[in-house]
């Protein structure tokens, strides 16, 4: 991610900090299932992606990935997750996301590109537990009212999802 | 392989089909279903299209099987097993790539990628009697294709492929038919996720449209959310809003064959493709029209199949194709591998279309799959209780006469007969 100028907008200016914040506010928001409140973080052109396992740069017009969500199908998403009717997350998962090496990876103008390594716990009824291990990255748009998610990609460090089975919630 | 009991009780003339439940929890008939069926049927374990260059090469596992598909020097695609001669090492630990060679690392045996061997290091250590020639990699005794899906099969005695896949046939040509060229292609990105249940739930499970409704409410309020008109239809006897039927295909195999509502990437458009579709739909329609006749391109354009190659392979042509095969870890447990299957000539933009229509429905992310995997879980976790609650009821639909409905449960009572022959080792 090259820094400089982009579309005539000065870079922003950005501590790992706020970045950092940002990051543990949003996952407390997914781990208490506040999902409104966590759409609201959304930029109106955000976007949702979890690469296939097997091919993590492949484009998600080529390629078959996980989760390939624009802003309307995150929205979708949103109310499917919430339906007791979505039977995978009822009774809901309980997850606990634990976020660490936290870097500001480029700045174009307004954009903060920035990764993280995440281990989200989620446990389900009858001990069955699942670990999901990788890393996030993403593009925010600084604004006066704080960051709004651009583009949200989970990268998975196992090789296959395996015995996590599904990604049914938002990870 | 005889001995085992019935599992089933087909009493036709009451019109009652009950399943004993032991056969989705028991080691032992696992233990069975290992040799009589995944060592006796022909078993998916690659489409030609993965295999685009000589050399390149995919290991996965196929019926719990650790195997090399692969396309050697000459161009011809092979099915090695990936085991050392040696001492059984597996020689390829790499998911893909492309290569002349297969390098054991435990002691360094090498072998060409036609299977054949190429080097064991200090073969003067052995006697005459050691035919270095004879070492090359071992194959399972059957390896053909249909319309390039490759099938391997352990029994030197099984029938060919083709005349194994009988009416099946035509059911895979629909699908290949909708490129122009013949030519479908395997689109990168595996999907690999374990179910834990029994694999046979997985078969019911991709074939049953009764539970489409209850199972998949989310799903349809996503389909209704987005423009997608689903009126319920008026006749009683239809859950779904369109007609659909279940079909025979002989030798364990059968489809669901269904009038399409939910949208086709090859062509039917809906509104969750956007207006900027439907030039391109329409002119994809008409290149079927032109190619296979206007009877056909409505079949292939406005009807959609799940289809079942017995025992484990599905190809479900619905909201975009996949090809998803599954094979048990256990009783209680299956690992599941789907791909998304394309014409090789789609545009960029039909390509995108494609697999976003794929993700409106299946897979791990999808919007109907992990409502699946979670109803696949809730039934194994309550066949705990099998020695107590005995019988699966299947009896749906078995008094209707002539054709039979894709909401009934006739395709799947097709499978539990044909398993049951198996399992008993009654004639076909």
């Amino acid at each position: 991610m090259s820094a400089g100028m982009s579309a005539g907008i000065a870079n922003v200016a950005v501590k790992r900090a706020e970045v950092e914040d940002f990051f543990f506010h949003e996952a407390a928001l997914l781990d208490e299932w506040r999902l409104k409140e966590w759409e609201a973080l959304l930029a109106d052109d955000a976007t949702y992606f979890i690469p296939p396992n097997d091919d993590l740069e492949g484009g998600h017009r080529g390629t078959l990935y996980i989760i390939s969500d624009d802003r309307e199908r995150i929205r979708q998403r949103i109310i499917r997750v919430m339906d007791p009717n979505c039977h995978a997350e009822f009774p809901r998962s309980r997850t606990c996301r634990l976020i660490s090496n936290v870097r500001i990876t480029g700045v174009e103008g307004d954009i903060v590109h920035a990764a993280a390594n995440f281990v989200c716990y989620r446990y389900r009824r009858y001990q069955r537990e699942f670990v999901y291990v990788g890393s996030y990255q993403y593009a925010l748009r600084k604004t006066g009212e704080g960051f709004r998610i651009k583009e949200r990609r989970v990268l998975l460090a196992a090789h296959e999802l395996g015995q996590l089975g599904s990604v049914s919630f938002i990870l | 392989m005889t001995g085992a009991r019935s599992f089933v009780v087909d009493d036709r003339e009451k019109g009652i089909f009950l399943l004993d439940r032991e056969a989705l929890v028991s080691d032992e008939v696992l233990r069975g279903e290992m040799r009589n069926i995944f060592a006796k049927c022909w078993i998916y374990v690659g489409h030609g299209s993965e295999l685009k260059k000589n050399g390149d090469f995919h290991t996965r596992k196929v019926a719990g099987r650790p195997v090399i598909f692969a396309r050697d020097g000459k161009g011809q695609v092979r099915c090695h097993l990936n085991t050392c001669r040696h001492r059984g090492a597996l020689v390829c630990t790499e998911r893909k790539g492309n290569t002349r060679r297969f390098n054991c690392v435990y002691h360094g045996w090498i072998y060409n990628n036609d299977g054949s061997m190429a080097r064991v290091p200090g073969d003067e250590a052995y006697t005459a009697a050691f035919d270095q020639s004879t070492f090359g990699l071992k194959a399972p005794a059957k390896f053909e294709s249909y319309r390039d899906f490759w099938f391997m099969n352990l029994d030197p005695d099984a029938v060919s492929l083709v005349d194994y896949l009988g009416a099946a046939t035509e059911y895979i040509d629909l699908v290949v038919d909708q490129s122009p060229s013949s030519t479908m292609e395997v689109i990168s990105g595996t999907q690999e996720y374990d179910v834990n249940a029994n694999w046979k739930l997985m078969v019911e499970n991709s074939v049953d449209d009764y539970h489409l409704p209850s199972t998949h409410s989310t799903w349809l309020n996503f389909m209704a959310n987005s423009g997608v008109k689903m009126e319920p239809s008026k006749d009683p006897a239809l859950v779904l809003p369109t007609h659909g039927l279940a079909i025979d295909l002989g030798n364990g195999h059968f489809t669901t064959d269904n009038v399409n509502f939910r949208g086709r990437p090859v062509a039917a458009w809906i509104p969750i493709y956007g207006e900027d579709a439907k030039p391109e739909m329409a002119a994809i329609r008409e290149e079927l029209v032109q190619r296979v006749g206007p009877d056909r391109a409505k079949r292939i354009c406005d009807t959609n199949r799940n289809l079942v190659i017995f025992p484990n392979l599905v190809i479900n042509d619905g909201s975009s194709v996949t090809i998803r095969t599954f094979y048990p870890d256990g009783a209680n447990k299956m690992q599941v591998t789907a791909w998304a299957l394309g014409p090789v000539e789609e545009s960029e933009s039909a390509r995108a279309r494609r697999l976003d229509a794929f993700l409106t429905f299946y897979g791990p992310g999808g919007f109907a799959t992990p409502d699946d995997v979670e109803a696949l879980e809730l039934v194994q976790q309550g066949l705990a209780n099998y020695t107590d609650d005995r019988w699966s009821e299947m009896s749906r639909g078995m008094g209707r006469e002539g054709e039979q409905l894709n909401s009934d449960e006739h395709h799947l009572r097709t499978f539990w007969r044909h398993w049951d022959k198996m399992m008993t080792g009654a004639q076909a």
